[in-house]
C-alpha cells in the first residue's frame, strides 16, 4: 500500500485528526463542511483573522479551535 | 471618591424616550434576554420577539466538526438584535479574556458580558477574577458589562475599572428565586454612575417588576422565559413587569407605614 499523499497530525476542537499536508485553513474548513463566514478560529492560541484563512497553511502539530456563537444567557 | 446620591431618572415617561444607554448604544427596551435553554429555535425566536428586547445574549462554543451544527446566526438576524456575547462557563480571568477575544473576532461589536464564575453550586461570580479580566478587557477597548455579586465595593471597583455596565445578580443564575437583596441592589444603583442591570435570578413577572422598582436601569434574564410553559406569553408578562416597575419607580411610591391611614374623610360622618 502506497500513500500517495503525505499526512500530518493536527488537533482541532480537542480531536486528533490526520489530514493531507497541503491544506490551508480555508480548504480544511471546506473539507470539514464548516462555513468560514460563521466561525472564529484560534490557531495555536492566536486568533486568526478571517482574511488570512486562505493564505494560512495548516502545519504538523497545529492546534485549532473553531468556534461560533450559540444560544446562551 | 464615590459619594452617595439619589438615583437619577433618565427621560420622562417610561414608555416614551426613557431609553437605556450602555456604552454609547441606545436600547429601546430595558429588558435584555438570553438565547439559551429553549426547546426549539422557533420557540426562542417567538419569545425574544415577544419580550421586545433589542439586546440578546449569546455564548461562544466549539463548532461540532463531525455533525450538522448551525449556530445561533442561522436563527438570529444580527440586524434585528444587538448580540451581546458572554464568557459563560469561564472560571478564570484568563479564560474569560480568551472567550471575549473570540467573541469580538466574530465581528459584531465590542461589547462583552463578562462572567467569571467562582463556585459551581451557586454559580456566583469570582469577583477577583472578574475585576482582573475587566481591567484587561477595558484596556483592549471592550465595552464590558460585568456580571457580579450584590457586593457594593466590587460594583464600585468594576465601575472604576471602566466597565460600561455593572450587573449584580438578583439571585443565582437559573434559580428563579427573585430579588433576594433589594437593599444592596438599591445602594449599588445609588452609588454608581454607569448603568446597573440586574442579571440572573428573576423567575416571574412580579420579580421583574420589583427589581425595576429599585431604580435599576434594566433586567437581564434567560431561564425565566426558556423554562416557562409558554415562553412567549411569559416574555410579554416580563416586558409588562419591567415597564410597570420602571413606571412605579419614576412615579415615586408612597411611604410604607405599619399603621392604617384612612382614605375617606373622617369629617361629615352621620350620627
Amino acid at each position: 500500500m502506497i500513500e500517495t499523499r503525505e499526512k500530518i497530525a493536527i488537533r482541532a476542537n480537542g480531536e486528533d485528526l490526520r489530514i493531507a499536508s497541503e491544506h490551508t485553513v480555508t480548504s480544511l474548513l471546506a473539507e470539514l463542511g464548516v462555513h468560514p463566514a460563521a466561525v472564529v478560529i484560534e490557531l495555536n492560541r492566536e486568533i486568526l483573522r478571517r482574511e488570512r484563512f486562505a493564505e494560512t497553511k495548516v502545519r504538523e502539530g497545529d492546534v485549532l479551535e473553531v468556534v461560533h456563537l450559540v444560544g446562551g444567557g | 471618591m464615590h459619594t452617595g446620591k439619589e438615583p437619577t431618572v433618565s427621560g420622562g415617561r417610561p414608555d416614551s424616550g426613557d431609553l437605556l444607554e450602555i456604552g454609547g448604544e441606545r436600547l429601546a427596551s430595558r429588558l435584555i434576554v438570553g438565547t439559551g435553554k429553549y426547546s426549539t429555535n422557533e420557540i426562542m425566536l417567538e419569545a425574544i420577539r415577544a419580550s421586545g428586547a433589542s439586546m440578546v445574549t449569546v455564548a461562544v462554543r466549539r463548532v461540532d466538526l463531525t455533525g450538522e451544527d448551525e449556530g445561533i446566526l442561522s436563527v438570529l438576524d444580527p440586524d434585528e438584535f444587538f448580540l451581546l456575547a458572554n464568557t459563560a462557563g469561564c472560571y478564570t480571568a484568563e479564560d474569560a479574556v480568551r472567550y471575549a477575544r473570540l467573541a469580538r473576532a466574530a465581528g459584531f461589536n465590542d461589547f462583552i458580558k463578562l462572567e467569571v464564575i467562582g463556585d459551581e453550586r451557586t454559580l456566583v461570580p469570582d469577583v477577583y477574577g472578574t475585576l482582573e479580566a475587566a481591567k484587561i478587557l477595558v484596556a483592549e477597548g471592550f465595552k464590558v458589562m460585568a456580571y457580579t455579586s450584590d457586593d457594593l465595593v466590587t460594583a464600585l471597583r468594576l465601575e472604576d475599572s471602566g466597565c460600561a455596565a455593572v450587573m449584580p445578580l438578583a439571585s443565582p443564575i437559573g434559580s428563579g428565586l427573585g430579588l433576594v437583596n433589594p437593599y444592596f441592589i438599591r445602594e449599588i444603583k445609588r452609588r454608581l454612575e454607569v448603568p446597573v442591570i440586574v442579571d440572573a435570578g428573576v423567575g416571574t413577572a412580579s420579580d421583574a417588576c420589583v427589581t425595576m422598582e429599585q431604580g435599576v436601569d434594566g433586567v437581564l434574564m434567560n431561564t425565566a422565559l426558556a423554562e416557562a410553559r409558554d415562553p412567549a406569553l411569559m416574555a410579554r408578562a416580563m416586558a409588562d413587569g419591567v415597564r410597570a416597575g420602571r413606571a412605579a419607580f419614576i412615579a415615586g411610591r408612597m411611604p410604607a407605614r405599619e399603621i392604617a391611614a384612612p382614605s375617606s374623610p373622617m369629617e361629615g360622618m352621620v350620627d
